[in-house]
């Protein structure tokens, strides 16, 4: 890419610049590891939800902020990953490990179908057809209500069998184990995103977001580079899902609505879209501001409404991408 | 009542909802035309048009007052979004988008809070039924069609035979040239704005008496507008009439003989559909 101090320097240079940025991003998994043995039990908790939602907000961000392509669909994904590995736990008994690749496997599957479709279309029109596509997967978890549970969900507690480490057994629902577990479905989205990024097909995929023509023009198939960002993206958001559904023995329809495709849009825009950390950053600040405002009021999500509004109008590079233009320029 | 019965009833449940859809998508269609923007706090203008009509038909009595009030209103909350959010950052498509999602929350959310949770009624103006050899049917509900033709048309006129709907076609078709030419483009983005809210309201006023004026309403309305502008074209009337009838009637013959949900599936993906059809269809117009 042409912006950016990284390409205007030598190699050697450039592998130098690079050192910050890996060290900051394991300082941060560092922080987030020491910080369970700080934190109460309820902020141990709420950052464990961070943690797998942050997860969710880094697969988006892929998309949204890294290939410029705005989905309002995204619960989908999630809650594909979250039936997949909800449902086989609750009616097959299948063991964690294999109820979890399967709602990655399932992430993969619902992009690379959604996608082969929708980027057909870009901008509004691909806006339109994930959010159609998502109400579809939703009204069709209500519509098999029997089996999926519909609106009320179904609880996996009792159903899934404890973690084994060596003799000992310990429940998914055991602080210690749910935090360490959230915490490493975290970081493999965190650095995923990160290595992604700053590969070579990363690069691609920022030359899509700034000028898919041009990229196009100089010879690269940027449908297949979309539909690559679009099944990561829909891959790690499967993840999340899956990896919530263990963690909070719990699946639900609600986390395939409207709102549950809105919230990953305002995480990573409020954290910035198109660095690493925002997606984190945001879904963090969001999270604690929600959890504020609902201890105050039944209309919490005004909250949703009012941050929307202002990021559009005042604050469109979000809290990363400030500190990235005014201070940081190496930021990734 | 036998099959035949229940398939009338069906087509003629699709043909309410269907024009009043129609008066819905065509404000948003209208926005999306003019302006180049997608207002995803559309559906919240039509749940407004349902709420004020809800509270000015109980403190007044007159449903008919509530009709007329509701989009005064709607249209005023409407021009101060347009002065104060969108002409601010410009009507970039993205931001515009990112902007009314805010806003769709915080209508909804403010509504809850004034308006409360539950569900509240209004009684129809008057009551009639008009006898099927099967069933009798609400006189209201035609009445409300009917009504929602007469708009359709009202706006027909408005945009094929007013100076003001000129201008709106001079802007949808190329913003630059119709300013060099002395079109107000800032004022009839305004108009085009409040006039699109305003078609919501009414829609939203209109069938309080049918299904209650609930705070979330709004979404359900914004869906059905979305499918209907990509089934239907852009900023065009005949199409959005006639995507309306045919997902109004698909809602209410599969609703009635299988299930409201599974209806509701249906209309998502006969719009997938039409875009794996048509793919330039709809972003040839709004993105270059």
């Amino acid at each position: 890419m042409m912006e950016g101090p990284v390409a205007e320097l030598g190699p050697a240079a450039a592998e130098e610049r690079r050192r910050p940025v890996r060290a900051l991003h394991l300082a941060i998994l560092a922080a987030l590891l020491a910080a369970q043995f700080v934190a109460s039990p309820f902020q141990r908790s709420l950052l464990a939800r961070i943690m797998v939602l942050g997860a969710y907000a880094a697969g988006y961000n892929v998309l949204v902020g890294y290939t410029g392509l705005m989905s309002l669909g995204h619960a989908m994904f999630f809650a594909a990953g979250m039936y997949a590995t909800g449902l086989l736990t609750y009616y097959a008994g299948a063991g964690a490990a294999a109820a979890f690749a399967a709602g990655l496997a399932a992430g993969v599957v619902v992009s690379i179908v959604v996608g082969v479709i929708a980027l057909r279309t870009s901008g509004v029109a691909f806006l339109i057809v994930t959010l159609m596509f998502a109400q579809v997967f939703y009204l069709t978890a209500l519509y098999f209500n029997r089996i999926t549970g519909g609106d009320q969900g179904l609880i996996l507690a009792g159903r899934l069998a404890p973690l084994r480490l060596g003799s000992l057994e310990v429940p998914f629902t055991d602080p210690a184990v749910r935090y360490n577990l959230a915490l490493g479905v975290f970081a493999a989205c965190f650095l995923l995103t990160l290595w992604l990024v700053r590969s070579p097909v990363g690069r691609v995929l920022i030359a899509v977001r700034e000028n898919e023509e041009r990229t196009r023009m100089l010879g690269y198939n940027t449908f297949a580079y979309k539909l690559v960002a679009l099944v990561v993206s829909g891959g790690l958001s499967g993840m999340a899902g899956g990896g919530y559904t263990l963690l909070f023995s719990y699946l639900g329809a609600s986390f395939a609505s409207v709102l549950f495709s809105i919230y990953p849009l305002l995480w990573t825009l409020l954290g910035g879209a198109g660095t690493t950390i925002g997606p984190l950053v945001g879904t963090a600040v969001m999270t604690y501001l929600l959890d504020l405002a609902s201890g105050v009021t039944d209309s919490y999500l005004i909250v949703v409404g009012v941050a929307l509004v202002l990021i559009a109008i005042r604050f469109p590079a979000g809290i990363m991408g400030t500190i990235r233009a005014r201070w940081a320029r190496w930021l990734p | 009542m036998n099959i035949e019965g229940q398939f009338v009833l069906a087509v003629l449940e699709g043909l309410v909802s269907g024009l009043v859809l129609a008066l819905t998508a065509l404000g948003l269609s209208l926005v999306f035309g003019v302006m180049r923007i997608v207002n995803v706090a559309h559906g919240e203008f039509f749940m407004l048009g349902a709420v004020i009509a809800w509270y000015v038909s109980t403190a007044s009595g007159s449903f008919a007052l509530a009709v007329l009030a509701a989009p005064v209103l709607v249209g005023a909350i409407a021009l101060s979004i347009e002065r104060f959010v969108l002409r601010p950052i410009h009507y970039a498509p993205e931001a515009t988008i990112v902007a009314t999602i805010g806003l769709l929350y915080i209508l909804e959310q403010l509504v809850l809070i004034v308006f409360g949770p539950s569900p509240r009624p209004v009684a129809p103006p008057f009551y009639f039924r008009v006898d099927f050899p099967w069933f009798g049917y609400s006189g209201y509900k035609l009445v409300v069609a009917g009504l929602a033709a007469a708009l359709l048309a009202a706006t027909w006129l408005i945009i094929t035979r007013t100076r003001l709907g000129l201008y709106m076609r001079a802007t949808q078709q190329d913003r630059e040239m119709a300013q060099a030419f002395g079109v107000p483009v800032h004022r009839i983005y305004a108009a085009a704005f409040s006039l699109g809210a305003v078609l919501a309201a009414v829609a939203g006023a209109l069938v309080v008496p049918v299904r209650q004026a609930y705070y979330l309403m709004g979404l359900d309305a914004l869906l059905l507008s979305f499918m209907v502008v990509i089934i239907g074209g852009l900023g065009d009337l005949r199409g959005t009439l006639a995507a309306s009838l045919l997902i109004g009637l698909t809602d209410g013959v599969v609703s009635i003989f299988f299930s409201p949900t599974l209806a509701r599936i249906v209309a998502s993906l006969l719009v997938v559909l039409v875009l794996i059809a048509r793919p330039g269809g709809l972003s040839g117009e709004t993105t270059q």
